[in-house]
């Protein structure tokens, strides 16, 4: 079975052939009409409260007011795009006439240090997002394993991550950030402090659930399974290859989605605390600026965070539906 | 003193429990010969499934021990394979690849991978599994699973065959399907097995000799009766063979009369 298969299209397919239209059309009602009226529901409702907030910089935003900002700064991110290919052209002719001018003159190639634009704080929040992640998954998956593979490691540890488990990421951030200022001292910082206090914040904040959950994957290999293991003398890597990973898989993705929920909302936090650019820094920013946009402005990235975590959620997902072999199971 | 293939020497148990040490076997004394066949018969917790463990080496016992050709028994090894009750394949494999994870195993560096993938084969074809040897567990019947897992022990050219229950989970045609292919293969191959029976008609069909163990808590074999039937058996012109009719009401006496299961 294809996990990528469009079964959306099917019922549209089906009505264009003229089979069983009625049951095509109440499938298309379920599928895609109730979710439209939730939300137009919902956009009424947000109007009609909006309308009725008064803030301090003025009218709390509806929908309305709410997709101009976001044509705003699509507007915004344009004239940036403008301007960066403006600036390298200019840099080249200035090179270029220099050269003309003196073969042998040094000429210099400078990158376009434009303020980041909306879509690059989207960009720039993913990456730092998936840094942490990846981080605190290439950590927590095998120690996972080695601690659901002993009974005694996991009574040793579990007291430990569930007391680490529920501490918020603003707790552990001033300790991150004087810890990399300490140990991070370098000439040439390959990357920006901001950006590694971020990170680790995240990291620190999304290796417990794949721990805790990759463990209880291990804890689910059968006594049988153990015993064809220790029948067949597999050594141990062969027995964590070939049985223990992909029992464990399942459990291993619920952790993996539960970790990466919480890294993207520990991340806009982190952001707006650290500085480091992104989502988080520019809803502070919005926040400090104090102009009449910005509360609209805010809102949009609220929205677009909501949309970016629903498809960080639903690409974990499909990753798990590649990699499960079980292709039957209903992952939801 | 004479060697023998298989033989069990004083063997006994005790597993360590919150409430002290709980006895499950005591004293049992077995040998059994290459090719032999020997079914283990008794009611639910007398330690049938115990003695097997021991064999396999899955479990240690505390007292006595079993010798393989001479050498004792500590640990297990694919020379004792076991089939297990609920087949116990590795859900994500297919047939084939549930098989290959033990003759990779077993014969890592003796044969050629067309030689390895040649003798899967082969054994999915004894156990008739050959149509359906790209198939997940999940794809396939409990019976057809069972057969796989026979086929996965004999993949492993095993000394013993130890089998727990293998046919318990399953109805009664199939049950008798596979019993048939058991024989079959046993002939073929001259394997020395041990397998766990609740089923009389079972035990009295398929055994050389079968082993009555008496009721738990330190259980130990009861009597042991030889079954002196000419191979090969068919089962419809034994149904009404007074030797085999003697051989089955022996064993029923045993179960129901002498060891009466007591209910608490």
């Amino acid at each position: 079975m294809n996990p990528l298969k469009w079964a959306f299209i099917e019922p549209f397919y089906k009505l264009a052939i003229g089979e069983d239209r009625k049951g095509q059309i109440n499938l298309l009602i379920r599928a895609i009409g109730l979710p439209l009226a939730g939300i137009l529901v919902f956009l009424l409702l947000w109007q009609g409260a909006a309308s009725n907030i008064n803030t301090s910089l003025g009218q709390f935003p509806g929908p309305v007011q709410t997709f101009e900002q976001f044509q705003n700064l699509e507007a915004e991110a344009e004239e940036a795009a403008v301007k960066e290919e403006r600036f390298y052209k200019r840099q080249e002719e200035r090179n270029a006439r220099k050269l003309e001018r003196d073969p042998d003159a040094e000429i210099r190639v400078r990158d376009y240090v434009g303020p980041p634009t909306f879509f690059d704080q989207i960009g720039r929040s993913l990456v730092t997002v998936m840094s942490g992640f990846i981080l605190a998954s290439v950590i927590a998956i095998p120690l996972g394993i080695l601690i659901g593979l002993s009974n005694s490691a996991y009574a040793a540890f579990n007291p430990l991550i569930q007391i680490f488990k529920p501490v918020s990421p603003l707790a552990w951030l001033p300790l991150v950030t004087m810890v990399v200022s300490a140990l991070y001292v370098t000439d040439d910082p390959m990357f920006d402090k901001a950006f590694l206090n971020s990170m680790f914040t995240v990291m620190l904040c999304c290796l417990w659930p794949t721990i805790i959950n990759t463990a209880a994957g291990v804890a689910t290999v059968t006594q049988d399974l153990k015993n064809v293991s220790r029948v067949l003398n597999l050594n141990w890597w062969t027995h964590v290859r070939k049985i223990v990973l992909p029992c464990s898989i399942p459990m291993m993705f619920t952790g993996l989605r539960i970790s990466l929920g919480i890294a993207w909302m520990v991340l806009i936090a982190a952001e707006m605390l650290a500085q480091n650019p992104g989502l988080g820094k520019f809803v502070w920013d919005e926040f400090q600026n104090g102009s009449s946009d910005s509360l609209g402005r805010i809102m949009v990235a609220v929205i677009v965070i909501g949309i970016v975590g629903f498809l960080l959620d639903r690409g974990m997902m499909l990753l798990q539906k590649v990699v499960s072999w079980d292709k039957t199971a209903d992952i939801r | 003193m004479s060697e023998c293939h298989l033989e069990l020497t004083n063997v006994g148990i005790e597993f360590p429990t919150p409430k002290g040490p709980f006895r499950a076997l005591r004293e049992v004394d077995l040998k059994i010969d290459k090719g032999e066949f020997i079914s283990l018969i008794g009611h639910s917790g007398c330690g049938k499934s115990t003695v097997l463990n021991i064999v396999a080496g899955l479990y240690e016992a505390t007292e006595g021990g079993v010798l393989l050709n001479g050498k004792e028994v500590s640990s297990p090894g694919p020379e004792r394979a076991v089939v297990f009750q609920n087949h116990s394949l590795l859900p994500w494999l297919t047939a084939y690849e549930n098989v290959e994870l033990a003759v990779d195993q077993v014969f890592k560096k003796q044969k050629s991978s067309a030689e390895k993938r040649e003798w899967i084969e082969h054994n999915l074809k004894l156990v008739h599994m050959d149509h359906a040897m790209h198939k997940r567990p999940d794809e396939i019947s409990g019976g057809m699973k069972q057969r796989v897992g026979i086929a996965r022990a004999l993949a492993m050219q095993p000394e013993v065959m130890l089998m727990d229950e293998p046919f318990g989970a399953l109805d009664a045609l199939t049950r008798a399907h596979l019993q048939d292919s058991l024989m079959e293969i046993q002939k073929e191959l001259n394997n020395t097995v041990i397998m766990i029976t609740h089923d009389v008609d079972e035990a009295v069909l398929l055994s050389d000799r079968i082993v009555m163990m008496t009721n738990g808590p330190a259980a130990t074999i009861g009597e042991i009766l030889k079954v002196e039937l000419p191979h090969p058996r068919d089962r419809l012109a034994l149904a009404d063979d007074p030797q085999y009719n003697h051989y089955r009401s022996e064993v029923l006496r045993f179960l129901y009369e002498k060891q009466r299961k007591v209910d608490h």
